[in-house]
């Protein structure tokens, strides 16, 4: 089980043991860490599940698709980082990863 | 037994009042009463991922089992509500046990409309409202070995639904009471649109039909039409709409329309109970000040959301802008805004093109966008209906303008 650390805007570290093959914002979920919203369910319609993956993680946590990069372009808080965590699945290469997440959710 | 909040449906509205309640650091008594043996989930897959087999039931729950053992909110499964006694602060359940209440916060939904019409209850015949509708037995068995599947109503439940069973390459007929499919909910356009796409597909689609019967001794055998054409069913799936389930409140004296009505805080006309959700008449700042029941998970959470922070003495008014989607084959659509009362609608794009907008007006404002395959117009919509931008028609249709450059200008 990959350990992922999700990091609330204000630094509080909430480190998680994460389930291969669910989405980051599931194990969010799942481990009840504020914060994450995901009022879709995780079909990448709501933006409400915004965080930051820093760049040297991008080669396991993969780039964002084109409706993913429109649905963050109006979000608050975005940044060069910024990913929705239900479009990112969790693989073991991910031990350690840390999940930033900004101060507010949505548009 | 007596709890300072009682929610009554344990839906995405329930369930979120209770999470929002937890988060502000409510410490009373908190409990869920639902009438269906599940603890809370989403309800949108059951017609799309879940119903496709794409994802496990874990996975929809809105959250994990531990969750609502750990925030001491009591789960009161397999019971539904018969009566409400306001004087009391009591609800009677079907079982038989009175529950107090401090503040009661009805999010009961609706129950699927049934055809009423001869042989609407045979075996075979089914909403999809729920698990269990979606699990049933009849449903697995007969969209496994169902030579033929009818879907009557095409609102996004039956739209969904079809292109559910028509990927799992099931032969399906879809039978629409209207001359066009969404036609309560959506513009002509779009219609037009999703009738095109599913007939692509394979989907048989008949329009301004009326259902007369369901054939069938022991189970459906088939549909008959009123004007005699019986179309041959294994499996009927019926979208054609809820019923709010507010007949408790009703006979308690609740002032009731459609659905429970609720001012701005989300309060019924009874003392310290509140009303949220699809069962939740109330008027909305994006209908142009109508009184409206909107059926969404949007509208579920906010509504839920402005009574838990009302409990807790944080009160303002309910005021979110709708968002809605709708996921059918390959195809996603997304809403911002109510487009009921548009007086004209724009297009922008190309629908040939698989990828287009609508944009509603209203006396020139706009008031609302279905976009397609188009997150950017969506989320840049978003932002021009809650600015109510005035535009022209030719100005949202130039595709090269981003709807956001118009609020600048």
């Amino acid at each position: 089980m990959p350990r992922i650390i999700f990091v609330e805007f204000d630094g509080t570290e909430h480190p998680v043991d994460a389930s291969n093959g669910l989405s980051l914002m599931e194990a969010a979920r799942d481990h009840d860490v504020p914060g994450i919203e995901a009022e879709c369910g995780g079909v990448g319609s709501c933006a409400t599940c915004h965080v930051y993956i820093d760049q040297e993680w991008v080669a396991v946590s993969g780039a964002a698709d084109r409706v993913e990069r429109e649905l963050l372009e109006m979000v608050e808080g975005r940044c060069e980082e910024s990913r929705l965590s239900c479009q990112i699945d969790i693989s073991h290469e991910m031990d350690g990863l840390i999940v930033r997440m900004p101060e507010a959710q949505g548009f | 037994m007596q709890f300072d909040v009682v929610i009554v449906g344990a839906g995405h509205g329930g369930a979120q009042v209770a999470v929002m309640l937890r988060t502000q650091k409510f410490e009373g008594s908190i409990a869920i009463i639902g009438e269906e043996s599940e603890l809370p989930y989403e309800r949108p897959p059951l017609s799309k991922e879940y119903f496709a087999g794409e994802k496990e039931f874990e996975r929809i729950q809105l959250r994990p089992a531990r969750y609502w053992d750990e925030r001491e909110v009591t789960m009161l499964l397999g019971k539904r509500v018969v009566a409400v006694d306001p004087a009391a602060h009591t609800v009677a359940t079907d079982g038989g046990e009175t529950i107090g209440y401090g503040k009661l916060v009805w999010a009961t939904g609706g129950h699927p409309r049934v055809l009423p019409i001869p042989g609407g209850d045979l075996p075979g015949v089914q909403g999809v409202r729920t698990r269990a509708d979606a699990d049933a037995d009849a449903m697995k068995a007969a969209s496994e070995t169902a030579g033929q599947i009818v879907v009557v109503g095409g609102g996004y439940i039956g739209l969904e639904a079809a292109a559910v069973l028509n990927k799992a390459g099931k032969k399906v007929v879809l039978l629409e009471a209207q001359n066009r499919v969404l036609a309560r909910v959506a513009g002509e356009e779009l219609s037009r649109f999703y009738e095109k796409e599913h007939r692509d597909h394979g989907v048989e689609l008949h329009l301004g039909v009326c259902v007369d019967a369901i054939e069938g001794d022991t189970r459906v055998t088939g549909v008959r039409l009123s004007d005699g054409e019986v179309i041959p069913a294994d499996l009927v799936i019926v979208g054609i709409g809820i019923i709010p389930a507010v007949a408790p409140l009703i006979a308690a004296g609740a002032d009731c329309a459609n659905g429970v009505r609720v001012d701005r805080l989300c309060k019924t006309s009874l003392p310290d109970v509140y009303a949220i959700g699809d069962c939740a008449a109330h008027v909305n700042d994006f209908a142009e000040g109508a009184e409206v029941r909107l059926e969404s998970v949007q509208n579920a959470n906010d509504q839920a959301n402005v009574v838990a922070k009302g409990i807790v003495g944080d009160e303002a008014p309910y005021h979110a802008i709708p968002w809605f989607w709708s996921n059918q084959y390959d195809l996603k659509l997304q809403t911002a805004g109510l487009s009921t009362g548009h007086d004209q609608a724009v297009l922008r794009g190309d629908p040939a093109t698989r990828s287009f907008s609508v944009v509603y007006l209203k006396a020139g404002k706009v008031i609302a966008l279905d976009c397609v395959n188009a997150t950017r117009d969506y989320v840049q919509g978003r932002m021009v209906v809650s600015a109510g931008l005035e535009a022209g028609p030719e100005q949202l249709a130039d595709i090269e303008t981003p709807l956001k450059e118009l609020l600048s200008v």
